[in-house]
């Protein structure tokens, strides 16, 4: 075996071989400065992979502090492995959302399997059981080989992720736009409940504490996993293909089991994932939050490959590992537990309290670093910030209603767009009924799952319309938060909290950085007016291909709280004789929408107007009818307006059809994507109560006979059989696929 | 030590469903003189030398768990290694 | 009655049978992990869905291995119900306590959706308080469930009546004969993909597994008043 000789820290500075790694000259000045004498190449590696965007949101972190973050029911805000709020009865809700866009645009099919892995290892290491998968997807529109291929393997990836561990994958959406192309975007949400008496952080607390290791073996897979996304795609990212780790789905179902048993023992202090950037992460962010040191003897770690030397074993990111604090002296208890599992916990180290991360192997010390200078001291860039000229552009040009000939075909064919169509062949894989709590299966507004025991369930939605923040990055923002939470209330429930994911271009472009600035700063207003506070979520910048970015796509992973699982709604019409009702205005929005895209192949103008004070207003009013149980199906007004959220309301209706009459213009009246709007159905028997508790107006009747009839000022624009629509719209993404 | 090479097929009569995908796709990729397609199973085991005769053993396994005689067939290769 | 419900490692369905048969059905059930070695004091088994050992290698062929396999079957041996769902069918493939083998779905993928099932035998400890031929909806969820076998044990197997539920309407995975469960010759040992533990409560969607499950404990009812 012939050792690969690292250079000496002299070269690395002569030679700027850390730029390789992603640090810039003015960074590795700093880390000079810190260490008082030239860093060597492990220590260079920590720096590398701790101050990479990925794991220090170093040219985020000013837009993040815009976010509200506290709240009443707030148990745990960012900066653990998940964000917890309290649902009542001494239990708690543990959710987050992550990226794993780049490593999915490599190998999908491991990328998005190993994105569902890390998120739940950030959910159970909280100590909390996860109870659902949720995910939020993007990709180029299905024209292209490479497209398919893709989503048709990251689908596979997750699915073979989540059914394995038996975690149901509940919900999640999907959109096709030509700027995901060569960017694809994986974004994996899990939710988890906890008692809070079992909340557990990463925090290496207790001097002389045992440091153990637990999981799958350490190999040489991932190095640099953290620093290859927080950079561009090109050409060559292919070739990065080794740094795609492979998932074991099996070995973290045992890991999450003998972790869940784990965190009932007074011996563990602390635990948390070994996600992006490994061993290295986990380590000194530990000790950085609990104000303390760890020394580990790398001789120690698990390895699955021979000859690996400390820069590789920190660097790794092997995936299915954890690492725990356990109190001195009880490390036989923890590992027991563990060893029911078929799992080894192995000691590599201690805490200390000299708040250095101390690495040793064989006998010598190879790295000496404050982990705070790791963990918290990544420098903070103050990125420059300008208005793109197309925004200007788009804001001068004035709203048009686009023409269109056949109403009814126009209809036919938004329900063939893939954002549109239904997903039946991507949930279909996705085992979303394990656990068997799945109240609301994939397809409605929103997920629900009940909390077993209890009258609660939980309802959970990742919602983010791109194209409006495109156009209008504030209002964009707004909108997202919005319609997650009209997800949310149309199933039944009060929002409680969002995660979220930023997922934008390259932000050292000064529009690109106006961009998640303004999203954020509308993502932040629509936060407080629903009193949802940001308690968890990932930034995923340089979503580029060759220079040309992704649309700002900040993903809101939604959960609100089911009081009784007797005001559980769907979107569905009921039955024949109900009352269907709109709530809501409509005016002509077309900035955005499906039906420009469908019809010029482009996007263009204003995003649609947001008024937040109203959007509260109607989903108290929606949510207070809900709960007094008169209402029989709800559903929000999205991507193709009025006409597409009445076809989804028949289609699922059992042989059911609608007759609706509408007023004003028939184009904006049907695909108008004004917000703000519910589509309701109502027993006749309730019209009056249903009346008093909304400012919803009566539109039509739900029917016997499976058509659907809709009549704008008195003409009628649409006769259309449910089965014909069904047909497109279930049919359209396997028929792109064929 | 021996170095024992496993190779585990479905059985002829048994249709494979990922061979019959692959073929397909081939075919679609301009390759239609490919005929068939098998998918199969290679494992590579590292046995230490005992009393029991090494080809038995590896039968046995095959057998036992590393193919299921109701629908998949086994063969194997055996040789001896030398340890540096 | 007692339920024991086995856990592997990689099992997943075990909460859903145990839920199934302590809140639904509302007798006693317990987990048993795999390397127990006795189920006295259990009237019956359940094998539950899940990837067992990450199903690696193939599905089933690894837990058929575990210590609790040999009172698996010796439990089959004293005539007690047998009941594997999903995975736990497969285990009991491979374990040989059910003839044939499973192949991956034909289309390759793993599906999860409600499926409609013909009970074609009604006669089973399993199935007595459906009626023959009786329609029930009970949902799927696997990427290998397209049952084979040969010539010669599809002939005994109809020969003897085996076959319990097929698929009606669509065949999901490609099975022979559109099989979705068969029981051994004697009557006590029952493997079918469906997931009759998932349809338990309206709640969630439809219970017509629910009398599978009752057509159990009133098979042990009645023996237990008979021999008491």
């Amino acid at each position: 075996m012939q050792l690969k000789l690292e250079p000496s820290p002299e070269k690395i500075k002569q030679d700027k071989i850390y730029q390789e790694m992603g640090i810039s000259d003015e960074e590795f000045k700093r880390i000079e400065e810190i260490l008082g004498r030239l860093p060597n190449y492990t220590e260079t590696g920590l720096f590398s992979v701790m101050w990479s965007e990925h794991c220090s949101y170093k040219n985020s972190k000013p837009v993040l502090k815009k976010f509200p973050v506290s709240g009443d029911h707030v148990l745990q805000g960012p900066g653990e492995g998940a964000g917890i709020v309290d649902i009542g009865d001494n239990q708690a809700v543990v959710f987050k959302i992550e990226s794993h866009n780049h490593p999915s645009a490599i190998e999908p099919y491991q990328g998005a399997a190993t994105g569902v892995g890390g998120i739940i290892r950030d959910v159970f290491s909280m100590g909390a059981r996860p109870i659902a998968l949720l995910n939020s997807l993007r990709f180029g529109e299905l024209q292209s080989a490479r497209g398919k291929y893709l989503f048709e393997e990251v689908v596979a990836g997750i699915a073979g992720y989540g059914n394995c561990i038996g975690i149901p994958t509940v919900g999640g959406e999907i959109q096709f736009d030509p700027c995901y192309e060569g960017n694809p975007l994986v974004n994996a949400m899990c939710v988890g409940v906890i008692d809070h008496k079992d909340i557990k952080t990463g925090q290496a607390h207790g001097v002389g504490n045992t440091v153990m290791y637990v999981g799958a073996k350490t190999g040489r897979d991932g190095i640099h996993g953290a620093t290859f996304a927080s950079e561009e795609l090109n050409e060559q990212s292919e070739e990065k293909r080794p740094a795609v780790q492979v998932g074991d789905p099996f070995m973290e179902k045992l890991l999450l089991e003998a972790c869940l048993e784990v965190v009932q023992s007074d011996a563990l202090v602390g635990i948390q994932d070994m996600g992006a950037a490994g061993l290295t992460s986990s380590s000194a962010e530990m000790a950085s939050k609990a104000g303390s040191g760890i020394e580990m003897n790398l001789d120690l770690v698990p390895q699955r490959e021979t000859g690996m030397n400390p820069y590789e074993m920190m660097l790794s990111e092997s995936q299915e590992r954890m690492l725990l604090v356990v109190q001195k002296g009880r490390e036989h208890e923890i590992a027991s537990l563990f060893e029911k599992y078929g799992l080894e916990a192995v000691a590599v180290g201690h805490v200390t309290d000299d708040k250095m991360l101390r690495l040793t192997h064989n006998g010598e010390v190879v790295a000496e670093v404050p982990a705070d200078a790791l963990a918290e001291d990544a420098p903070v860039y103050y990125k420059p910030s300008k208005v793109p000229t197309y925004y200007q552009e788009f804001q001068a040009m004035e709203s048009e209603v686009p023409v269109v000939e056949d109403v009814s075909e126009t209809l036919m064919n938004l329900l063939k767009q893939p954002t549109i169509a239904s997903k039946e062949w991507v949930y279909d894989q996705y085992d979303y009924m394990v656990r068997t709590n799945t109240v609301v299966a994939p397809g409605s507004d929103a997920a629900l799952v009940r909390i077993r025991g209890t009258e609660k369930a939980l309802a959970m939605t990742t919602d983010c319309n791109s194209r409006y923040i495109y156009l209008d990055p504030e209002t964009g923002g707004k909108i997202a938060v919005a319609e997650a939470a009209r997800n949310v209330v149309c199933s039944g429930a009060e929002p409680l909290a969002i995660t979220d994911c930023l997922n934008f271009g390259n932000p050292e472009k000064p529009e690109i950085f106006w961009q998640l600035e303004k999203a954020a700063d509308g993502m932040s207003e629509a936060c407080l007016t629903f009193n949802s506070p940001v308690i968890s979520g990932n930034v995923s910048l340089y979503n580029e291909t060759n220079g040309t970015a992704i649309y700002p796509t900040p993903v809101i992973g939604m959960v609100g709280l089911v009081r009784n699982m007797k005001d559980a709604t769907t979107q569905e019409f009921k039955q024949a004789g109900d009352i269907i009702y709109l709530l809501g205005e409509t005016s002509a929005e077309f900035g955005g929408s499906e039906l420009q895209k469908l019809l010029s192949g482009e996007i263009f103008g204003k995003a649609p107007e947001i008024d937040l004070e109203k959007e509260k207003k109607y989903q108290d009013q929606v949510l207070s009818a809900i709960r007094t149980g008169i209402v029989a199906s709800a559903h929000d007004v999205a991507e193709g307006g009025i006409g597409v959220a009445l076809a989804e309301s028949v289609i699922g209706a059992n042989g059911l059809g609608a007759e609706v009459s509408l007023d004003g213009e028939a184009v904006t009246a049907l695909f108008s994507e004004s917000q703000s709007r519910f589509i309701l159905s109502v027993k006749a028997e309730h019209q009056e109560e249903f009346e008093r508790l909304t400012d919803a107006v009566q539109i039509g009747r739900v029917i016997e006979e499976p058509v659907l009839n809709v009549s704008v000022d008195g003409e009628q624009v649409i006769k259309l059989e449910v089965e014909k629509m069904k047909d497109a719209w279930k049919g359209a993404i396997p028929c792109l696929l064929s | 030590m021996y170095k024992v090479k496993v190779y585990v097929t479905l059985r002829e009569s048994v249709l494979d469903p990922q061979g019959t995908a692959v073929k397909k796709s081939l075919d679609t990729m301009g390759y239609q003189a490919v005929e068939d397609v098998r998918i199969g199973k290679y494992m590579e085991l590292t046995i230490e030398k005992t009393d029991r005769d090494v080809e038995e053993v590896v039968k046995e396994m095959c057998e036992r768990l590393l193919s299921n005689p109701v629908i998949e067939d086994y063969r194997y290769e055996i040789e001896e290694s030398v340890v540096l | 009655m007692k339920f024991a419900v086995i856990v592997f490692p990689g099992s997943n369905c075990d909460v859903d049978m145990y839920h199934a048969a302590k809140d639904e059905l509302g007798e006693e059930a317990e987990y048993v992990w795999h390397d127990a070695t006795s189920l006295e004091g259990f009237d019956a088994v359940l094998l539950p869905g899940g990837f067992s050992f990450g199903d690696y290698l193939r599905t089933g062929a690894i837990a058929r291995f575990s210590p609790i396999m040999n009172e698996v079957v010796k439990a089959a041996q004293a005539g007690k119900p047998i009941l594997g769902v999903c995975n736990g069918f497969q285990v009991l493939l491979e374990a040989g306590l059910l003839p044939g083998a499973m192949r991956r779905n034909e289309s390759l993928k793993f599906i999860c959706r409600p499926v409609n099932l013909a009970v074609k035998n009604n006669e089973t400890m399993f199935t007595s308080l459906y009626n023959q031929d009786e329609v029930i909806q009970v949902p799927i969820a696997h990427g290998e469930g397209n049952y084979y076998c040969d010539a010669a044990t599809l002939a005994s197997l109809k020969e003897n009546n085996q076959i319990v539920f097929t698929y009606e309407g669509t065949n999901p995975n490609g099975s022979i004969e559109d099989i979705a469960g068969i029981i051994n010759k004697d009557g006590n040992v029952l493997g079918m993909m469906p997931h009759p533990e998932r349809a338990v409560d309206s709640l969630l969607g439809g219970a017509d597994g629910l009398k599978l499950f009752k057509s159990i404990v009133k098979q042990w009812r009645e023996t237990y008043a008979v021999k008491a």
